[in-house]
């Protein structure tokens, strides 16, 4: 009795997902849940276990190819099922006797889904395919049960984190972002990729971009293209920030976290969010919608990529909580263990441009969202404090702001809301 | 600007192009002296005389036959036919010959052949036909079938220009029915485009001829009932204006074609299968197609209005739609 392996479904608006590399030859004898292919989708690169123990008889996608998600990519068989795979050498009756049910079920790939089909139209099947809707989660008040367009348009409107801009069956786009550095990440994150090997007298080479890098392009062109980009730097001090992170630190060490400047920067940026509602909201063409939650992305550089996941309920958490979070999602992105949940429904960005050195960024706002905070490289410098120079922790933070909706007045009070909450900085609350 | 009759519209176009063009002449069964079974060419011979208003005797296909010969030799007929029921007496010389001359041999053929078609009026089999399908299939051929009087000045006038044959379908029940404004000016209506007589956003309802009021007439009941229907006349049949169609179905997901000819091979036909094939991704509900029925046209009235499409038809045929 063999398996089918199929392309999984990685979160519900996932259609489809493109095979990496796979980790096992045909032929190969492979454990359960042993790492059997890679993928990378819109949302999130994993590495796929398999779904039962065997062989692996057969690889029908190969290394690079975009399947639907629930097709077929290989099957693994009993180490017999090679063998008898073979037509049997005795004479074939003169009428074909009718295949046995079980053969029968094993060849028909589309047995295995055995969903009813969702009755739709062909309007309705491309608008699925293009929102990345599953259409078995959509009521249909149509005749028979049919999921009519108005049924297909009212549960696109009602999905969290809608982003109409965005090219089809991209709903959790990424900023662009560098390093998310003092979370933990070293600098020395590689650029992508080595050069290609060049032929000789060959002047370029042309190498296809990974998907990951696909869709960071066209997000951030998108972006561009919806948002009235404008950009306010603040300097700001962190000596105190400093001060409190040697007072408690080995505090929090012992408590296995690590008191980076992320969390303080996480906490002052909530609570200017909760000061300012208007920073924590999305456009939806001419309106405005507004946010319950706070749910603050961190930027986190990969290995040839980034991506943003999601400290859901951040305004729910203290230092503690937000330390951990943080370290935790930057922790399973490097690993490729984020699961889709972790990078849906962010509402803020927060972006650490200055781990490799820079003094600050311009960052591109991650839509739906309306801001994005960029924050610079912390570095001594002298500054001027009650007349006189003095050596202080600086850095430089960039509030990335959507001038269709918020004008400069108020980013400079949201701005000077976590300069004053970074610079007087509670000690109850560390 | 002044209001004329559809007939009028026609007649004016016609004699404003045999003024600006000496090589344009008419030519049919009783256009001259009688001013043609309908009177669309009244008072041309008086003004153009009998060299260029042409009576012929009762023969259809000797009526295209010299319409075709004179075209040949440089001039540009316009050429009457009673009842365009007639016009498969010169099927062969239509399809074969003038439709496919300048493909064979690069000898245009610029002729009108112009008729009255249509229902509505108790004409019977033989004084009723819709015969658009039967050329719509023969590359070489245009098909034209106004439904205003603008449009069928700026039509004629345009088909009169063409270097090609142009089949000019007049609706007959809208002759002296329909009245609007028609400038005096110099006007063509460019063959090729269909134009939206009502925009709406829910049921795309694509017609042409007499049908577009009917449609209209649904129409302005459906909304009542808060469905906004989008009505598209079509006015020239070959080549088909598909991007207009095309265009509302984006928009609307749901599309009707009615027409008043028989349905089984009809022009809904083609337009429905174009619709899915270029279309298909924009249907939210399979096209519908609202037509005569498969019968000849009856005589009797009560029976003639229950064989062609009216305004209950549509209405229901849409409201299914909307439901579906």
């Amino acid at each position: 009795m063999s398996t089918d392996v199929v392309m999984p479904q990685m979160g519900e608006s996932i259609a489809e997902g493109t095979i990496v590399r796979w980790l096992r030859k045909v032929g190969d004898e492979i454990d359960r849940d042993e790492p059997l292919f890679e993928i990378s989708t819109d949302k999130v690169d994993a590495e796929i276990p398999s779904p039962a123990a065997g062989i692996l008889i057969a690889i029908k996608v190969q290394e690079g190819e975009t399947v639907p998600i629930n097709s077929v990519v290989a099957v693994i068989g009993e180490s017999d099922d090679v063998a008898s795979a073979a037509p049997p050498a005795e004479a074939a009756p003169a009428t074909p006797a009718p295949p046995a049910p079980s053969s029968l079920a094993a060849a028909d790939p589309s047995a295995a889904g055995a969903v009813e089909r969702v009755r739709s139209s062909p309007l309705v099947r491309r608008l699925a395919r293009e929102h990345g809707v599953d259409l078995s989660q959509v009521t249909g008040s149509g005749s028979g049960g049919r999921v009519t367009k108005q049924d297909i348009l009212a549960h696109i409107d009602r999905r969290p984190a809608k982003v109409s801009p965005a090219p089809p069956g991209t709903d959790a786009p990424r900023p662009r972002v560098a390093p998310v550095a003092s979370v933990d990440a070293a600098p020395g994150v590689s650029a992508e990729g080595t050069a290609p090997t060049f032929e000789a007298g060959q002047s370029s080479v042309a190498v296809p971009m990974t998907v990951m890098r696909q869709r960071i392009a066209e997000h951030m062109v998108a972006s561009r293209r919806t948002s009235a980009h404008v950009h306010s730097i603040f300097e700001v001090d962190f000596s105190r920030v400093q001060q409190l992170r040697k007072a408690h630190g080995a505090r929090y060490d012992r408590s296995g976290a690590k008191l980076t400047l992320m969390p303080f920067i996480a906490k002052a940026v909530i609570d200017a969010l909760r000061a300012m509602p208007i920073v924590n909201t999305s456009v939806d063409g001419d309106r405005v919608v507004y946010k319950r939650d706070i749910n603050l992305g961190v930027a986190v550089a990969l290995e040839s990529g980034l991506i943003v996941p999601v400290v859901k309920n951040a305004d729910e958490k203290n230092l503690l909580g937000l330390s951990r979070a943080i370290a935790d999602l930057a922790g399973r992105a490097r690993a490729r263990q984020l699961v889709p949940a972790d990078v849906q429904d962010g509402t803020f960005t927060i972006t650490n441009p200055g781990g490799l050195g820079a003094v600050f960024g311009l960052p591109i706002i991650n839509q739906p969202q309306v801001a994005i905070l960029g924050v610079g490289s912390l570095e001594k410098r002298p500054v001027v404090v009650n007349d006189a120079i003095a050596i202080r922790s600086i850095a430089y933070l960039t509030l990335g702001f959507d001038h269709r909706l918020i004008d400069g007045v108020v980013a400079d009070q949201f701005m000077g809301h976590v300069k004053r909450g970074l610079e007087q900085f509670e000690e109850s609350i560390v | 600007m002044a209001e004329r009759t559809y007939l009028e519209a026609i007649r004016q176009g016609l004699a404003e192009e045999m003024a600006r063009d000496e090589r344009v002449y008419a030519i049919g069964e009783d256009i001259g002296a009688y001013g043609g079974a309908f009177k669309v060419t009244e008072g041309l011979l008086d003004r153009f005389g009998a060299e260029r208003v042409i009576d012929t005797p009762i023969s259809e296909t000797a009526i295209i036959g010299a319409a075709i010969g004179s075209a040949y030799v440089g001039m540009r007929p316009v050429a009457e036919l009673q009842f365009i029921d007639f016009v498969a007496c010169c099927f062969n010389i239509l399809t074969n010959f003038a439709a496919k001359s300048r493909y064979r041999w690069g000898a245009g053929v610029p002729m009108v052949v112009r008729g009255p078609c249509g229902g509505g009026v108790s004409g019977g089999p033989f004084h009723s036909a819709n015969p658009e399908a039967h050329f719509l299939h023969t590359p070489g051929l245009k098909i034209v079938e106004p439904s205003t009087a603008y449009d069928a000045k700026g039509l004629i006038k345009a088909a009169v220009r063409d270097d090609d044959p142009v089949l000019f379908l007049e609706h007959k029940f809208l002759y002296r029915r329909v009245k609007d404004e028609v400038p005096d000016a110099d006007y063509v209506v460019p063959i090729g485009q269909a134009v939206v007589r009502r925009p709406g956003d829910d049921v795309t309802v694509v017609t042409f001829g007499a049908m577009t009021y009917t449609a209209l007439e649904a129409a302005e009941q459906l909304a009542q009932r808060d469905v906004e229907v989008e009505v598209i006349d079509l006015r020239t049949l070959s080549p088909l204006d598909h991007e207009t169609v095309l265009k509302s179905l984006a928009k609307t997901n749901k599309i009707v074609v009615l027409h008043e000819a028989q349905r089984t091979g009809g022009i809904g036909a083609e337009i429905a299968a174009a619709i899915t094939e270029r279309g298909f991704e924009h249907l939210d509900a399979p096209p519908v197609r609202l037509a005569s029925l498969d019968t000849p046209v009856p005589y009797n009235p009560a029976l003639e209005a229950a064989f062609r499409p009216g305004v209950e038809q549509i209405v229901a045929a849409v409201g299914q739609l909307v439901e579906y």
